[in-house]
């Protein structure tokens, strides 16, 4: 009865996502406001039936309704409660329906931010995002309904996949669609702006902190599933370019490359039509990720959604969404005019070099991720180019990019001299040379070409953006949040790159069977093999190692991995034991028994990673900063004036 | 105007890219077996009812034959049961019954009181062979060609129609009695 329930809210909320597209995009067009009052409550309506389809089917994983085929094919009865729910996204179908009740959740937040937005703008907004929330629907109802029940029903369930069984990964998928389905709000203002044919600083300013918000939800999201990787999938990497990995990172780079073009855009008039365009590519780029993993393309190896109806499916909904929305622009976007010119070294130039490489990086990682489609297209022998490729090019585009975030920081608007900033950033890379040559020589050894400089750049990165909160200090200035924000995601950056360069560099690992008793020497570091023993899990068994981490012969750490088998899909799991310290992790995974009371591991010591997930982190604070700022609480009033000048002139003080 | 036709053009490319790697996605539906064109896997199983008999895929080379897997704790087993009865009775395919992590006595006493629609029925009490033709639940049911190679794949209860369609339709002609 109640999965029922469940399906039948799905259907309802498909037919007000219906209402909401036809009479917000069109009430708008015949400027009616009976039509555009309909979009609202059609707006309430659709989250209050989808969370009625959430509630449902989690009820149904909840109380073991095997009879539903969803329920009984990703849980079972000795599923822990908390999976039992995690395992509602733990396949296709429930992934779909989180994604459409997540795109409902921003849609309402948009319905309520909105109430001062001119109405037809804000009803061509909600009209677009219910587009894409019935495209989605319909996708879901047609073809992956959860709520499909099973019948003769089972005895049990086959189990979430243990894969899954994991915090992190557990609230990855909700904080990853959160950013995907985030990106949906920046391209229906795009959508909106292009069919009112007006875009202006104003609406810069009503875009950004949605898209902000949206890029640090998609930022952290990556920054979970690469830690889970790290931990769970026991070797230890925490970045394999992967398809799935590549289909999150694309958006993220489009998205970052968007929140520099909308300061741009916002402060300035500039960039207007390029602006729209990475509004319309960041969520292209999220419906593509989503296209790659659930069609099953990329992985059909050994991917259960491998169909060709939903691939075909989701594909005619992206040449609908996407292809509209280019056409929209190619018609639209010749008639904006960005009136203000800059100068080569002004903030706006370094802003559109940041965007160049970003977007270059991008397609770089498109290209790679689409190798072996493109191969088969062409009727080559399929080939996937894995990560070299990527390890080769992607520091390429990253290092420049890098230096040019370090000297752009202290650019002003329009006619930026840098001759007037050279002190600070001549200042800025002598601190950094000196940090980041006794970090490489001093403290880690001579590593790979790359090290030296990835070091210097990162450090430079975060002195560089000490300079202006430090002098508005100084000179007794507010520090607005906006600033503050900026710095910080600018501060994780630099530590991304320091981190990231000093892992690659100087991590060290060795694989050996070792026996109880015996020690694995790794540097000063050994790993002594102490004892091994058998667990029991809610849904698993396995053996658990006690492994004691001595430095110098002292020791510091006691690891405990683990080898579990997960009773009811058969398959075995490696949890790694990990200390982690502020400067590195000491890392051991278990493999397997090699026979004679020997066990074959793997053992790791790991400079700074945690930094590299702590710098998504960092990026995070400072949107969540950037967007809590004044300007967008008073201006959200109404009460403000609609655009200030905006007059760049010499010094750093109106950054944004 | 042009310059801003390039975003659109390049998606359109990427469309044809993606178009041709779904149509050629190897895998064409969810349901569909793994094994599809693909030699049957090896197996010697013992014969319900016969100790010390053994059945392996070598016997049934030679000629198309069709596996149902089934147990008698499968409710939908039952509802098949009579369809299987009367696709026994046409003679035109051997019908191997693989009795899937089930009891011995059970199975015995469900043919005897059901009608037994099976050539010879193997018994895979762990599962193990079920899970190399990569079975997702019972019942299910296979075509098998005379090079011992899975023609199709059936999941859930069989139908005179299904049968009819699918099943008849691939006994290459000349083998029809």
């Amino acid at each position: 009865m109640i999965p029922e329930l469940g399906h039948f809210a799905l259907v309802l909320a498909l037919l007000l996502a219906a209402a909401q597209a036809v009479f917000g995009l069109w009430g708008a067009q015949r400027r009616d406001p009976r039509w555009m009052s309909v979009v609202r409550p059609a707006v309430a309506g659709q989250f209050v039936l989808l969370s009625t389809a959430i509630g449902a089917l989690v009820h149904a994983f909840v109380s073991f309704d095997f009879s539903v085929l969803y329920v009984a094919s990703n849980s079972n009865s000795a599923l822990p409660t908390f999976y039992r729910v995690a395992a509602l996204w733990g396949a296709h179908e429930g992934s779909l329906l989180l994604w459409a009740w997540i795109l409902a959740a921003w849609t309402l937040a948009v319905a309520i931010a909105s109430r001062n937005l001119p109405e037809s703008f804000a009803s061509r907004v909600m009209g677009v995002l219910g587009f894409v929330s019935f495209g989605f629907l319909v996708f879901t109802v047609a073809t992956s309904n959860p709520f499909e029940r099973i019948f003769p029903v089972p005895a049990d369930g086959r189990d979430l996949n243990p894969v899954l069984q994991d915090p992190a990964l557990a609230i990855h998928p909700p904080l990853l669609y959160m950013g995907y389905v985030g990106m949906s709000v920046a391209f229906a203002f795009a959508c909106a702006a292009m069919l009112e044919g007006k875009l202006d600083q104003t609406w810069a300013r009503w875009t950004r902190p949605w898209t902000t918000m949206a890029w640090a939800f998609l930022g952290v999201g990556i920054a979970l599933g690469s830690w889970w990787a790290y931990y769970e999938l026991g070797w230890g990497g925490y970045w394999f370019w992967d398809p799935v990995e590549n289909a999150s990172f694309m958006p993220w780079l489009v998205a970052t490359a968007l929140i520099h073009s909308l300061a741009a855009t916002e402060k300035r008039g500039v960039f207007k039509s390029w602006t729209l365009l990475l509004a319309i590519l960041a969520f292209s780029l999220s419906l593509l990720g989503t296209f790659l993993v659930r069609s099953g393309v990329l992985t059909s190896v050994h991917s259960f959604a491998a169909d060709p109806t939903r691939g075909l499916f989701i594909l005619g909904f992206l040449i609908i969404v996407i292809g509209g929305a280019l056409a929209l622009y190619a018609w639209r976007a010749p008639l904006l005019k960005s009136p203000a010119g800059f100068e080569g070294t002004s903030r706006e130039a370094f802003l559109l070099y940041n965007n160049i490489f970003l977007v270059v990086a991008a397609a770089m990682v498109l290209v790679g991720t689409l190798a072996p489609l493109i191969a088969d297209a062409l009727g080559a022998t399929p080939l996937s180019v894995g990560s070299p490729y990527f390890d080769k090019l992607f520091p390429m585009l990253m290092l420049p990019l890098g230096a040019l975030v370090a000297v752009g920081i202290h650019a002003a608007w329009k006619r930026g001299q840098l001759g007037n900033n050279r002190r600070r950033i001549l200042t800025g890379f002598g601190v950094a040379l000196l940090i980041g040559v006794v970090l490489v020589y001093g403290v880690y050894g001579a590593g790979k070409p790359l090290t030296p400089i990835g070091m210097v750049l990162g450090v430079w990165i975060i002195v560089s953006s000490l300079f202006d909160p430090i002098d508005r200090l100084r000179r007794r200035l507010t520090l607005p949040r906006a600033i503050l924000g900026m710095t910080l995601a600018h501060i994780g950056l630099g530590v991304g790159i320091v981190a990231i360069s000093t892992v690659e560099s100087y991590s060290v690992e060795r694989d050996a069977a070792i026996a109880p008793g015996e020690t694995l020497a790794l540097g000063r570091y050994g790993y002594r093999f102490d004892s091994i023993k058998e667990i029991e899990g809610p849904n698993y068994d396995g053996v658990r190692a006690e492994v004691t981490v001595l430095r110098d012969g002292e020791p510091v750490a006691v690891l405990q991995p683990e080898q579990r088998n997960y009773w009811v899909q058969r398959s075995t799991l490696t949890e790694a034991g990990i200390a982690s310290r502020w400067n590195m992790d000491l890392f051991v995974a278990l493999s397997k028994n090699v026979g004679g009371g020997r066990w074959s591991v793997r053992a790791q010591l790991r400079p700074l990673i945690d930094w590299v997930w702590l710098s998504a982190a960092f990026m995070a604070l400072g949107a969540v900063l950037a967007v809590t700022d004044r300007r967008y609480r008073v201006r959200a009033a109404g009460r403000e004036p609609a655009i200030e000048p905006a007059i760049g002139q010499g010094s750093a003080a109106e950054q944004t | 105007m042009t310059r801003f036709l390039i975003p659109a053009a390049i998606f359109l490319a990427l469309a044809g890219v993606l178009y041709v790697g779904v149509v050629h996605s190897p895998n064409k539906s969810t349901m569909q077996s793994a094994l599809l064109g693909k030699a049957v896997p090896e197996f010697s199983l013992p014969v319900l009812a016969n100790p010390g008999m053994t059945l392996s895929k070598a016997q049934l080379k030679g000629s198309p034959w069709v596996l149902n897997v089934w147990g008698t704790w499968c409710a939908a087993c039952r509802d098949e049961h009579e369809t299987l009865l009367g696709i026994a009775r046409q003679n035109a395919l051997p019908l191997v019954g693989l009795n899937w992590k089930d009891e011995d006595d059970a199975a015995i006493d469900w043919l005897r009181q059901l009608g037994n629609p099976y050539s010879v029925v193997a018994v895979d009490r762990d599962g193990r062979t079920a899970i190399e033709f990569g079975v997702y639940g019972a019942p299910e049911t296979f075509f098998i060609d005379a090079d011992s190679r899975v023609q199709y794949r059936h999941v859930g209860p069989m139908t005179p129609e299904v049968w009819e369609r699918e099943f008849l339709s691939r006994i290459p002609r000349g083998v029809l009695p």
